[in-house]
């Protein structure tokens, strides 16, 4: 009987043990700018030891330690860090592997739709010891979501073209957003109607016969670098002049926006879907950010 | 043996021997070569625009009641799928001429416009104006083809100012070592700019790298034709040296060949027209090995008639490539390096095969 109440509190003891390590980690690693964010976002910021070498956001991990990034993550870097947890991008299979094998805990990430960045905040915020903190952060969210759909509720959704990449001043090898993933989402909240609807996947290369046949209204570019200077941004808008008879070169809807809230899907993606909205319709009663 | 002594043939004006020994006269070989793979190259151009994954009506696309501006058919034929068709003719014909000139040139099979330098440049060129952002752009040229054009130029330059001269023209041998060398060489920087890129630029250079014949419009066309003209002026004046050539330097010398200029006016045409090629689309592999060797074994060896078939049925599978490129998918599209691998290997190993 005393040897099963002493096994009883061993395994308690453990469980207990085992549950508030995975519960509350300390030192947190992030693979990934959007898990970055997110974990600054909700009150994780300080549990943070190591970030990704693209990260840029919010600038208290200036000085933090970089371990890579989604296509060269620096393994023996992030086990040097000595973390209770990282958060690497799913697709990260080799990283993914090692770290098991170090026995490290992991929490497993992937873009997804608009919902599932909300979802990624609760969860993290769970995994973090900050549930209350996401949860407002995500309510907070999904009240700015409702203001700007209500603004723009009701109007027109003009046929328009998500832009993520081209060759610099030439119309080659563009990429677009497709008819799934966090961007066609954005763009379908800020009021837009976007013209690759009936692509499945999330990015699709663009030809030329495709612009012409699918004619958007709007052009509306996305670009992560905020470097671009006012007269290169101009030079890259007049590259669409190529295609003179598309419906948005003739209207002179072609917009070209920068930031990295604007491809990166964190806490900032309101303000980001704010930014489409204006975009799409100026006129609108959009909230201010 | 059988094909040196079919190239000894072939350097008598007359009478050369034709595959199955038949003798025909060079007239008529190049006549019947002629209008099989030049009829084949016209059909293939004529037909091409007309197939795309969007349906288009004809009539409309002649219209002329209708503004431009608002007849998307005629926008698509005439911005989307007409120049794309003529790139992939001027680029299938440029790669698979260039491909004969540096097959002949070494006298190695296994050359093609990509071994000595010249892609691995160009890519180079592109990789570097795509990672940096470089804001140029020449009389509305973009930047990056007059990066990979510069590229290819200046590997072209470094190539042969590497080949010392022997007592009768250049050594091949150096050349097609140090075309080998600069292509690793050049590959690695391209792997090093392509680290230091982010995301968004790395996803951006391996698309270029698998190479794209959407020119969208004529004028890149237009920019590329005057080097693509010189080039095939400066191919002109080869077939005969290069097979005598063929032979080595000294039987061509003997014969009264200017080994020396020929081996630079080759050397030259073929940088260029491949920098062109590669400036305009990308490097599109495969056209340049296959197609010399596939037109050598249904038209023999003579120059004169490998040079001009080449163009045509460079030009005829390109285009073809690509219209399967863009509808096979339809409304995506694959890389139309797949497809020239994809459908001119097999056909090729079974032609192989066939022959022996």
């Amino acid at each position: 009987m005393t040897q099963r109440f002493a096994w009883f509190i061993l395994v308690a003891w453990l469980s207990l043990v085992d549950v508030l390590h995975t519960q509350t980690p300390q030192r947190i690693v992030s693979v990934i700018p959007a898990v970055t964010e997110i974990l600054f976002a909700i009150g994780a910021g300080p549990q943070v030891v190591g970030v990704g070498s693209h990260d840029q956001f919010p600038p208290e991990i200036t000085d933090l330690p970089r371990v890579g990034g989604l296509i060269d993550p620096d393994v023996e870097a992030i086990i040097a860090l000595r973390p209770d947890l990282v958060v690497p991008y799913a697709t990260q299979g080799d990283l993914v592997t090692q770290l098991e094998r170090a026995g490290i805990p992991l929490f497993a990430y992937t873009h997804g739709t608009l919902r599932d960045v909300l979802t990624t905040i609760r969860q993290l915020g769970k995994r973090t010891g900050h549930a209350t903190e996401a949860a407002a952060v995500a309510r907070g969210i999904e009240d700015d979501l409702a203001a700007i759909a209500g603004a723009v509720s009701g109007r027109r959704r003009p046929p328009t073209l998500l832009v993520i990449a081209r060759e610099p001043y030439s119309l080659r090898n563009l990429v677009a957003s497709g008819g799934s993933g966090f961007q066609h989402d954005m763009l379908a909240l800020a009021g837009g109607h976007n013209v690759l609807n009936g692509a499945t996947s999330r990015a699709v290369q663009v030809t030329t016969e495709i612009l012409l046949q699918t004619a958007p209204e709007v052009v509306l570019e996305v670009r992560a670098e905020e470097t671009l200077s006012a007269s290169e941004i101009k030079k890259e808008i007049a590259t669409w002049q190529f295609l003179p008879s598309l419906p948005a070169v003739r209207n002179s809807r072609v917009i070209f926006l920068t930031g990295s809230d604007l491809v990166i899907p964190g806490p900032r993606i309101a303000q980001a879907i704010a930014r489409f909205a204006l975009a799409l319709h100026p006129d609108a009663p959009l909230p201010t950010q | 043996m059988r094909a040196s002594r079919r190239l000894l043939a072939s350097t008598d004006e007359e009478a050369v021997v034709a595959p199955g020994n038949r003798r025909w006269s060079l007239r008529r070989r190049l006549t019947v070569a002629l209008s099989g793979f030049g009829g084949l190259a016209i059909i293939t151009l004529t037909v091409a625009p007309l197939l795309g994954p969007t349906p288009i009506g004809l009539g409309r696309v002649f219209d002329t009641s209708i503004p431009f501006a608002d007849n998307v058919d005629a926008q698509i034929f005439f911005i989307a799928r007409l120049p794309r068709a003529l790139a992939g003719a001027l680029v299938g014909a440029s790669l698979a001429v260039a491909g004969v000139v540096f097959q002949a040139l070494p006298r190695n099979p296994l050359a093609t416009p990509f071994t000595l330098g010249v892609s691995a440049g160009a890519s180079l060129g592109a990789m570097l104006v795509i990672t940096l952002g470089v804001p140029v752009a020449v009389s509305g040229i973009p930047a990056v083809p007059i990066a990979s054009l510069l590229g290819s130029l200046g590997a072209a330059g470094v190539v042969y100012s590497m080949a010392p001269l022997r007592h009768r023209g250049l050594s091949t041998t150096v050349l097609l070592l140090a075309g080998v060398t600069l292509n690793s060489f050049f590959s690695a920087i391209i792997m090093f700019v392509q680290y230091s890129a982010d995301f968004t630029q790395t996803f951006q250079t391996v698309r270029w790298l698998m190479g794209n014949l959407d020119v969208s419009g004529f004028q890149p066309i237009v920019a590329a034709l005057p080097l693509t003209g010189a080039a095939f002026a400066m191919f002109a004046t080869l077939p005969r040296a290069l097979n005598l050539l063929t032979l080595g330097s000294d039987s061509a010398a003997a014969r009264g060949v200017d080994v020396l200029r020929t081996q630079r006016v080759a050397f030259l045409s073929a940088s260029l027209a491949t920098g062109a090629a590669v400036s305009l689309s990308g490097p599109i592999g495969f056209i340049g090995i296959v197609i010399p060797h596939l037109v050598r074994l249904i038209v023999g060896a003579d120059h004169r008639v490998v040079m001009p078939a080449s163009a045509c049925l460079g030009a005829a599978f390109l285009v073809g490539c690509d219209v399967v490129a863009r509808t096979i998918m339809a409304p995506f599209e694959l890389p139309v390096g797949v497809i020239t691998a994809l459908t001119g290997g097999p056909f090729f190993l079974w032609l192989l095969v066939r022959r022996q």
